[in-house]
């Protein structure tokens, strides 16, 4: 009976909530407790019990995208005026990191640049593996591969071990054609990472979209590359869409290899952001800025791609 | 328009054997029924036609042009399936344009518009044209996928049980359409199709498969009437023939079971063979002065005929009766048949006796 409820059925409904609600409660605490500290002062983020009204600052962010968070607390006139010298001299050499010589201007940081890295290196290789994914798991889907699952399998077993038991070899590797410290090195490791998973995944989708849709199309005087294009794509976006966002949220989030290969130049966010701790004092306030923003373009990106994700994530979402 | 001639056409699909030397030679404008089980190759043949499969060994000819390599594209044919071959992303007419905009096509806009409106009118779908194919009932999806064959005016029709998923009131509907089209088009038709009811009542001719074999051609009547063998007497008419073991003695046939002698019409089986003797249930009589004699194990009533099920000693014989006669469960009755009717097969090959 449609809008009659058993009281049953009510506290079914009920519980469900109750649940969703303590699920909700448990994953959102350790957003709230990094926007939270990323906006404190820095005397208050550690304190116990946790401080939990305070007035606002930009700080930490001030801190996280210039050399700032390398400096101790600036000593008020009166500290400093009466700090024995070698104190004194400990607080101008800090100034001389943080300010240009020159010009007298605060440092940047290189969290921008960090930054940037991330976001060419997670799109590029993002883009790289589902494109080529989509294509392998194309041709297995429709196409008579000899030793079919053999090969399936060797896909699937590039991911069978840690990826850190191979970073040192292939910290050698590179070494030697000289891709240490490149986006290009990067990049041809996050897609060599994702591919397998994303050959599986399509291999999936790709499946559920009927072969009579591509034979109509070829009788109908399409060649296969139009028909792959006019037909198949088309149908296999959704799942082309999550697939995406597991493999940027995989390439986004990697440290360990960043952290192994790179050092400067094309150094990614994750394995920079703790290196703040070292610099300087383990700034709490600055490593929840950094995080925050770091936050920020995985949520921006799946939330574009939510509709497709959600019927990508129940497979066979392909209507019969 | 086309004729289409397949020449000892096989098809493995590894260990599967899906064809074996297939024989077809279909006429230009014929309407083509090729009538088979489950895994006879019908749907293999098509697509052979197609271009969609390539034959391990054999010729496909059209109009005598050796097509064999030719792509699905190159042959100008126009495929529709049991389902699935329209386009969920696109509407009615997306999907009649679709054939119209390949490659191999050169249509300007107009062209395409009025190809599609044409196409629409002859199949009453115009007023969906601008639906989205997702919300469109069975029968519809069926007649849009239809109209995507005809737009593109191609030399033949290959339909893979175009009505086999539809309910059997709308069948019967598009059953009719479907031969009026064939009329109108004047192309040629090749139908696959499980359902003998369906190849009786379209096809021109009919070609029986059996386990990738052809192994009869012929039109309606004639593979109604003189089978080539057991299997083509069975695969055809409601309820199928009835085949009963016997033997030819004095000029009678002397049924194994129940030791009942029937006459039958002068043949060239000789006294003492042994018969496996066919015969259609509307050829079985009962009569009062019928020779033989059977319990009633079943009655059907169709409305128009009543359909006897009679017990002989455990064998099961059909017979059609006009639903006028008063008969009942166990009822006893006696039964003959119509001496010229009975065909005569051999009980260990099957193949009709009477056609050799």
């Amino acid at each position: 009976m449609a809008g009659v409820r058993t009281p049953r059925e009510k506290w079914t409904n009920r519980t469900a909530i109750a649940a969703v609600f303590l699920a909700l409660i448990i994953m959102l605490t350790p957003i709230y407790w990094i926007t939270a500290t990323a906006f404190k002062p820095r005397n208050l983020a550690t304190t116990i019990p946790p401080t939990v009204f305070f007035t606002p600052e930009v700080s930490p962010f001030v801190k996280l995208f210039t050399k700032r968070s390398q400096l101790r607390e600036q000593p008020t006139q009166e500290e400093y005026e009466s700090a024995p010298w070698w104190e004194k001299m400990v607080v101008d050499g800090g100034e001389k990191v943080v300010r240009n010589r020159k010009t007298g201007e605060v440092r940047s940081s290189g969290y921008s640049d960090r930054f940037k890295n991330s976001l060419i290196v997670s799109i590029i290789s993002t883009v790289v593996a589902v494109c080529m994914g989509t294509l392998t798991a194309y041709g297995f889907s429709r196409f008579k591969v000899k030793g079919e699952d053999d090969w399936m399998f060797f896909i699937l077993s590039t991911r069978m071990l840690p990826p850190v038991v191979v970073a040192i070899p292939m910290f050698l590797m590179y070494r030697v054609v000289g891709l240490n410290d490149t986006h290009l090195g990067l990049i041809i490791l996050y897609t060599a990472f994702n591919l397998s998973f994303a050959v599986w995944i399509m291999k999936g989708f790709i499946d559920e979209i009927p072969k009579e849709y591509e034979e109509a199309a070829l009788v109908d005087g399409y060649t296969r590359m139009q028909a792959f294009f006019k037909v198949v794509l088309p149908e296999a976006l959704t799942g082309m869409a999550a697939t995406a966002v597991f493999c940027f949220i995989t390439a986004w989030n990697e440290y360990a290899f960043a952290l192994i290969m790179t050092n400067r130049n094309a150094q990614t966010a994750p394995p920079y952001i703790p290196s703040q701790v070292g610099s300087g004092l383990p700034d709490w306030t600055v490593i929840a800025a950094g995080t925050l923003l770091f936050l920020i373009p995985v949520a921006i990106f799946t939330f574009l791609l939510r509709n497709h994700l959600l019927r990508g994530m129940s497979f066979g979402a392909i209507r019969k | 328009m086309a004729d289409i001639e397949l020449q000892g056409i096989s098809k493995k699909f590894g260990p599967n054997t899906a064809l074996r030397g297939v024989d077809i030679d279909i006429k230009d404008g014929e309407f083509f029924v090729l009538l088979g089980q489950t895994g006879a190759g019908k749907t293999t043949t098509l697509r052979v036609i197609a271009g969609l499969e390539k034959p391990d060994t054999g010729t496909v000819l059209i109009d005598g042009q050796d097509a064999t390599t030719w792509n699905a594209a190159e042959r100008d044919v126009a495929l529709v399936l049991q389902q699935y071959s329209l386009y969920p992303r696109l509407t009615v007419r997306g999907n009649l344009e679709f054939p119209l905009k390949s490659r191999t096509q050169n249509f300007t806009a107009d062209e395409i518009t009025q190809r599609v409106e044409r196409a629409a009118e002859t199949l009453q779908i115009t007023r969906l044209l601008d639906r989205k194919v997702e919300r469109l009932s069975g029968g519809e999806m069926q007649r849009v996928s239809i109209g995507r064959a005809i737009v593109r005016q191609p030399r033949v029709f290959l339909m893979d049980e175009p009505l086999s998923a539809l309910d059997a009131n709308l069948r019967d509907v598009l059953r009719v359409e479907l031969k009026k089209l064939h009329q109108e088009l004047g192309a040629t038709f090749v139908f696959v199709t499980h359902d003998q009811v369906e190849a009786m009542s379209m096809g021109d001719k009919i070609g029986v498969l059996d386990r990738g074999k052809l192994i009869q051609v012929g039109t309606p009547d004639d593979i109604y009437a003189k089978p080539l063998n057991t299997f083509v007497a069975r695969s055809v008419g409601t309820p199928p023939m009835n085949l009963v073991d016997g033997v030819v003695k004095g000029g009678k046939a002397v049924l194994n079971i129940g030791g009942h002698a029937l006459s039958i019409a002068n043949s060239k089986a000789q006294d003492g063979q042994n018969i496996r003797f066919g015969i259609r249930p509307e050829d079985v009589l009962i009569s009062p002065d019928a020779p033989a004699e059977a319990r009633i194990f079943d009655v059907e009533n169709h409305g128009v005929i009543k359909i006897l099920t009679l017990d002989l000693d455990g064998t099961h014989v059909h017979a059609t009766v006009s639903a006028q006669m008063k008969v009942k469960i166990d009822d006893t009755v006696r039964f003959g048949w119509k001496p010229d009717k009975v065909l005569y097969f051999d009980p260990v090959s099957g193949l009709n006796l009477s056609i050799q």
